[in-house]
C-alpha cells in the first residue's frame, strides 16, 4: 500500500468520526561514525510509520486519540484503535475545528525520497586522508530524508520532504591533551567541505601550544555561533505561551519587555533559506503551545524576541483563542539577527582579555523562574589577549547562565552565519546564529575534564 | 514461558527472517551476522490540571542485521518483515561494511560466548500494562490529579504514565536464538504553586522512579501523594540556602543519579577508550588505571548488573547474544571492573564480556550500554535517621532534578526535590535554592557513611541518552541513603545573579 492510499483508506474507515487526520512518515537514513581514526558503526535504515488521530464527539466536547505504528497494518485498524483511545481520554481542552485546504500540494502523488550510504562517498575519501595524520579523529555524520504526507478529513492532502543532515569533526592532539570541534549542517552533503573543517579544527589545536589555568569567575566571552545556537534553542523550547500566561515560567509577564538595546531578533522561519522546514503544521501530540488539532495549519514566521524585545510566545490555535492572541507555531529552524558584519575573528580582535568558547555541552535547567541553565566548555577554551588568541586554556569550566542574560548582556553581535548547535543537533540542525560578546559570563567552577 | 510473550510477536515468521537474512550474509562473506527482530508497543497518557492533553499509543517494529566483514562492521534495518526484505537488508549490511573497509584502521574481533540455542526470557511484572484498559488509566491519574488540586496552595498538577513493551528476537550464525520481553513503566507527577504577587512559582515531585514493573507499581506511588501538598507549602516558605561546605545526607532518591552520572558512564569501556569522544564524552576512568583508581572511600563499593528483578536495565541475554551477570565496578573504593560487549572485551584483555550491548531500537546498531549499577548498602542496617544522627550542619538531599556532568565524568551539579537543613543531628525544615557541585573523586571520596538494606532503593530513568544517532535506554541503580562530608552546595539565586 502506498502512503497516500494509507492516508486515503484510514479517512474512508473514519468517514463516521467527527474528524480525522492522517501521517505517513518514510524515512530513510545513513550513518557514518568514527573514533580513534578508524570507522566504527555506520548503516543505513529505513522505516514508514503510520499515525492517526481521530475526533471523535463525546459529551463535553471533542476527544482526540493517537495511535502510530509501523508495523504494516490495515488503516482502518488504526483508525478503530485511535477512536477507542479518543473516547477513554474524554474531552480535550485543545479541540478547534481542524484546518481547511488552503492550497494544492502537485508533489502529493511522489513517493518517499531517499538517501543512501553513497551521500558520504566523498566524505569517505575525505576521511582517509584525514586519519593518516598524527592525530586522533572522532566523528560523526549523518542524513537523513523524511517524507511526510498530511490527509485530513478537512480535505488537506500534503506531501514535503526534509533532509537533514550534519558532520562533526573532533580532532584531539596525539596525547589527547588538546580537543576541537568543528561541525556543520547540510541538506544534502555537496556542500560540505571537509577540509575546511579540519583546518578550522586544526587553527585551534595550535592555540594549545601554550596553555593556561584559569580560575572561575566572571568573564568577557566570546560565544561563537554554534554555543549561542544552544542557549537561544533553550530559550526558544521555552517560550511555550501557556506557562507563561499561568504564572509558571521565566517568560511570565515578560511579553513587550526590552531585553537589549541592540536590534536583535530571534525567530523561526519556515521560509528561511537553506533552512527550510514544512510550510504546514505536522504533530502526533498535544501539549502546551501544540495541539493536534493543529495538523495542516500554515506555519509561519514566528519572532520571539523582535529588535531586543520579547513579542511572541507559542501558542497552538486553542490556546490562542483562550488567552486572546494569535495563533504562534514553534518552528523546527531558529535564527538570530541584528547583529554587526563581524566574524568571530572581528570580535577576537576587538577584546583586551576575554574567553573565547568552542561549544557548550550537558546543558541543563537549575532555575526554572530565571532560566537559569548550567552546563560545560568543550573541546576548546581559549585566552584572548589585546586581539588575539594567546593560549589554550588548560581545562573546561561549569557555567551558570540564563540565555535571557546573553541576550540582556550582550555587548558585540556579529553577522549570521549558518551553524550547527553542538549540545542539541539530535533533535535540532537548522540555525542561523552570530558570534556574541558577553562582559560577565559567569564560570562557576573549574573542570578538569578535557 | 513463551506464552507470555506478546502473541503479536510471536505471530511474525521468526524463524524464517533469520534463515533469509544470516544465509544471505554468509554468502555474500559475512564471518558474522546477527538478526534482531524488534516490536516495542508504547503508550504514554498526559494530564495537565486533571484534563487529559494527550493519549498516545505508538508501535514500532522493524528487522536489523549486522554484520562483520573481514573485521569491519556493517549494518542495515528495515520496517518490513518479509524473509525477502530481511535479505535484502543484509545485502545492504554487507555492501555498507565493504563501502568503508578502505577507511577502517583497525579489525573488530569478538569474545567467544556460549551459544544459546532457543532460549526465551520475560522480566518480571504482575500485570502487562496493555491488559489494562486505557479509560481506567486516565480515571487513576484524573484521581489523583483533582486530589491535588483540591489541596491548598496547588495551583496546578501535571501528571503522565509512560508504559512500554519491548519483545526482541535474535540469532545468529553461531547459533543462538533468543526470544524475550520486557515492560516498563514510568510514573509521574509535578504539583505546582504560583505566587503571582511576587511572580515566583515552585514545583514538588513524586519520587517514585521508572521501574521494570507493570501496572501494579502504580499502587506504590499513590501513597506519596498525600505529603506533596504539605511539602510544597514549606518549600515556598523555606529559607534560600546560605552557600558553603556542606555534610550531605544523600536520599536514595537523589543518590541514583549522581552514580549513574559520575560512575556508571565513567565506568563505560567504550568511553574509557575513546569510542564516544566526539558525542557523549570520555572517562577520567581509563583501562590504565584499572585496580588502581582511588574512586572513593573505602565503604564505596558499586556493582554492575543487568540481573536484577525489575532493573530497567536487567534482561537475560544482550544484544550480542550474551547471557547477562553481574560483577564489581569499584571495591572498596577502587576501580575494579567495566561496563563490556562482546567488541570491547578482548580490547580490555578479558574472555568474556559481562553483556552489556543494547540497542534502543530495531533502527538502530547495538553499542556498549549502561548496565543498572548499584552502590551496596552496609551490611548492618544503619538508618537514614543513623547518618542524619552523625551530621551537626548539614543538608538531607531528597528526591532528583536537574543533572548535569562534563565530558570525562569529573565535574558535576546536581539538584534536587526537597533539601531539609540538619541541625545537631536533627531536620530542622527546608530549605530552597540548593545546588550541590563537586568532582567526582573528591566526592566519592568523601563518603563516610551507608545506609543499610532497609534504605536501599532502585532509582532509575528512561531516557538515558548515549551514541549517534542518539539512542536511549533505560536504565536502574540501586542505592542505599549515604553520608558526605564537606560538599560545595551553590545557591542557585546567587549563581544567577
Amino acid at each position: 500500500m502506498t502512503p497516500q492510499e494509507s492516508v486515503e483508506r484510514a479517512l474512508q474507515a473514519a468517514a463516521h468520526l467527527h474528524g480525522c487526520v492522517v501521517l505517513v512518515r518514510e524515512s530513510s537514513e545513513a550513518v557514518l561514525r568514527w573514533a580513534n581514526s578508524t570507522m566504527t558503526t555506520n548503516g543505513h535504515s529505513t522505516a514508514t510509520r503510520v499515525t492517526v488521530i481521530a475526533f471523535v464527539a463525546v459529551e463535553g466536547g471533542v476527544a482526540a486519540g493517537v495511535v502510530g505504528s509501523a508495523e504494516p497494518t490495515d488503516p482502518a485498524v488504526l483508525v478503530a484503535a485511535a477512536e477507542a483511545a479518543a473516547r477513554d481520554a474524554g474531552p480535550a481542552e485543545d479541540a478547534a475545528p481542524l484546518p481547511e485546504p488552503t492550497a494544492d500540494d502537485a508533489a502529493w502523488a511522489d513517493p518517499a525520497a531517499v538517501t543512501t550510504i553513497g551521500v558520504f562517498e566523498k566524505l569517505a575519501g575525505d576521511l582517509g586522508a584525514v586519519f593518516d595524520s598524527p592525530q586522533r579523529h572522532y566523528g560523526f555524520a549523518s542524513h537523513e530524508i523524511v517524507t511526510t504526507w498530511l490527509g485530513t478529513s478537512t480535505g488537506i492532502r500534503r506531501r514535503w520532504v526534509q533532509p537533514t543532515g550534519s558532520v562533526e569533526l573532533n580532532v584531539k592532539t596525539a596525547d589527547l591533551a588538546s580537543s576541537a570541534w568543528a561541525g556543520a549542517s547540510t541538506a544534502d552533503f555537496t556542500d560540505v567541505d571537509t577540509a575546511a573543517l579540519a583546518d578550522v579544527a586544526a587553527r585551534r589545536l595550535a592555540w594549545g601550544a601554550r596553555r593556561v589555568t584559569l580560575p572561575a569567575g566572571r568573564y568577557d566571552t566570546l560565544l561563537p555561533p554554534s554555543a549561542v545556537a544552544d542557549l537561544m534553542i533553550y530559550l526558544a523550547w521555552s517560550m511555550d505561551g501557556r506557562s507563561a500566561q499561568e504564572g509558571r515560567s521565566a517568560l511570565s509577564g515578560r511579553v513587550g519587555e526590552r531585553l537589549t538595546s541592540l536590534p536583535l531578533t530571534l525567530a523561526c522561519d519556515p521560509a528561511a533559506p537553506g533552512l527550510e522546514y514544512e510550510p504546514f503544521l505536522t504533530t502526533s501530540r498535544s501539549g502546551e503551545g501544540i495541539s493536534v488539532f493543529d495538523n495542516g495549519a500554515p506555519t509561519r514566521r514566528v519572532e520571539w524576541v523582535r529588535d531586543g524585545v520579547v513579542t511572541e510566545l507559542a501558542y497552538s490555535r486553542a490556546e490562542a483563542a483562550e488567552f486572546g492572541t494569535s495563533f504562534a507555531p514553534s518552528g523546527d529552524n531558529l535564527l538570530l539577527t541584528g547583529g554587526a558584519d563581524g566574524s568571530l575573528d572581528d570580535l577576537v580582535a576587538a577584546t583586551e582579555r576575554g574567553l573565547l568558547l568552542t561549544c557548550l555541552w550537558y546543558i541543563r535547567l537549575v532555575d526554572p523562574t530565571t532560566l537559569l541553565l548550567t552546563g560545560l566548555t568543550r573541546d576548546g577554551v581559549y585566552l584572548v589577549e589585546h586581539g588575539e588568541v594567546v593560549a589554550e586554556v588548560d581545562h573546561n569550566f561549569r557555567f551558570n547562565y540564563s540565555p535571557l542574560d546573553v541576550l540582556r548582556g550582550a555587548s558585540q553581535v556579529g553577522a549570521t552565519e549558518r551553524t550547527l548547535p553542538r549540545e542539541w543537533k539530535d533533535w535540532f540542525t537548522r540555525a542561523a546564529m552570530p558570534p556574541v560578546r558577553v562582559p560577565e559570563f559567569f564560570m562557576s567552577s573549574v573542570s578538569l575534564g578535557r | 514461558m513463551l506464552d507470555r510473550v506478546d502473541p503479536q510477536f510471536r505471530a511474525l515468521p521468526l524463524a524464517a527472517l533469520a534463515d533469509a537474512a544470516l544465509t544471505r550474509a554468509r554468502e555474500r562473506g559475512a564471518q558474522h551476522a546477527d538478526l534482531r527482530v524488534e516490536r516495542i508497543v508504547t503508550q504514554t497518557i498526559s494530564l495537565r490540571d486533571g484534563a487529559v492533553t494527550g493519549v498516545a499509543d505508538e508501535t514500532v517494529v522493524g528487522l536489523a542485521v549486522r554484520v562483520l566483514v573481514d573485521g569491519v562492521w556493517g549494518f542495515a534495518s528495515h520496517g518490513d518483515l518479509t524473509p525477502e526484505q530481511a535479505a535484502t537488508t543484509a545485502e545492504q549490511a554487507v555492501q555498507v561494511a565493504r563501502t568503508l573497509t578502505p577507511v577502517a584502521r583497525e579489525r573488530v574481533e569478538r569474545a567467544d560466548e556460549p551459544v544459546h540455542a532457543d532460549a526465551v526470557w520475560v522480566s518480571a511484572y504482575a500485570l502487562d500494562p496493555f491488559d489494562v484498559p486505557t479509560r481506567d488509566k486516565v480515571a487513576l491519574l484524573t484521581d489523583w490529579s483533582q486530589r491535588l488540586l483540591a489541596s491548598d496552595g496547588v495551583d496546578h498538577v501535571q501528571t503522565s504514565v509512560a508504559q512500554v513493551r519491548e519483545c526482541k528476537f535474535y540469532a545468529d550464525l553461531a547459533g543462538t536464538s533468543t526470544i524475550q520481553q520486557r515492560v516498563r513503566i514510568a510514573p509521574a507527577l509535578t504539583a505546582t504553586a504560583v505566587d503571582r504577587a511576587a511572580g515566583g512559582f515552585e514545583t514538588m515531585d513524586t519520587l517514585a522512579a521508572p521501574a521494570g514493573r507493570g501496572w501494579e507499581y502504580m499502587a506504590e506511588v499513590e501513597p506519596e501523594l498525600a505529603a506533596i501538598p504539605e511539602l510544597l507549602a514549606e518549600k515556598v516558605k523555606a529559607p534560600s540556602v546560605v552557600a558553603g561546605p556542606y555534610d550531605l545526607v544523600i536520599d536514595p532518591t537523589n543518590l541514583w543519579l549522581t552514580i549513574h552520572e559520575s560512575v556508571g558512564h565513567a565506568t563505560e569501556y567504550d568511553r574509557a577508550i575513546g569510542y564516544e569522544a566526539a558525542y557523549a564524552g570520555t572517562s577520567f576512568a581509563t583501562p590504565d588505571k584499572l585496580g588502581t583508581l582511588r574512586y572513593g572511600s573505602d565503604l564505596m563499593h558499586v556493582t554492575g548488573d543487568r540481573t536484577i528483578e525489575h532493573g530497567l536495565a536487567t534482561i537475560g541475554f544482550d544484544d550480542d547474544g550474551v547471557a547477562t551477570t553481574e560483577w564489581d565496578l569499584v571495591r572498596d573504593g577502587v576501580l575494579v571492573g567495566y561496563q563490556l560487549d562482546r567488541t570491547f572485551a578482548p580490547r580490555l584483555g578479558l574472555a568474556r564480556s559481562n553483556g552489556c550491548a543494547f540497542a534502543d531500537s530495531p533502527h538502530h546498531v547495538p553499542i556498549q550500554r549502561m548496565a543498572n549499577v548499584s552502590l551496596q548498602p552496609a551490611r548492618e542496617d544503619v538508618t537514614t535517621d543513623d547518618l542524619i544522627a552523625g551530621v551537626e550542619r548539614g543538608i538531607y538531599v531528597v528526591g532528583d532534578k536537574s543533572w548535569s556532568i562534563d565530558m570525562q565524568r569529573y565535574n558535576f551539579q546536581f539538584t534536587g526535590q526537597r533539601f531539609f537543613r540538619i541541625e545537631n543531628g536533627v531536620l530542622a525544615g527546608q530549605l530552597r535554592d540548593v545546588a550541590y557541585q563537586a568532582t567526582t573523586t573528591d566526592f566519592w571520596g568523601s563518603l563516610d557513611g551507608l545506609g543499610g538494606p532497609s534504605t536501599w532503593v532502585l532509582g532509575g530513568a528512561m531516557n538515558c541518552g548515549k551514541a549517534q544517532p542518539g539512542q536511549v535506554a533505560a536504565v536502574s541503580h540501586g542505592s542505599p541513603s549515604a553520608r558526605f562530608r564537606g560538599v560545595n552546595v551553590l545557591n542557585t539565586r546567587e549563581e544567577g545573579r
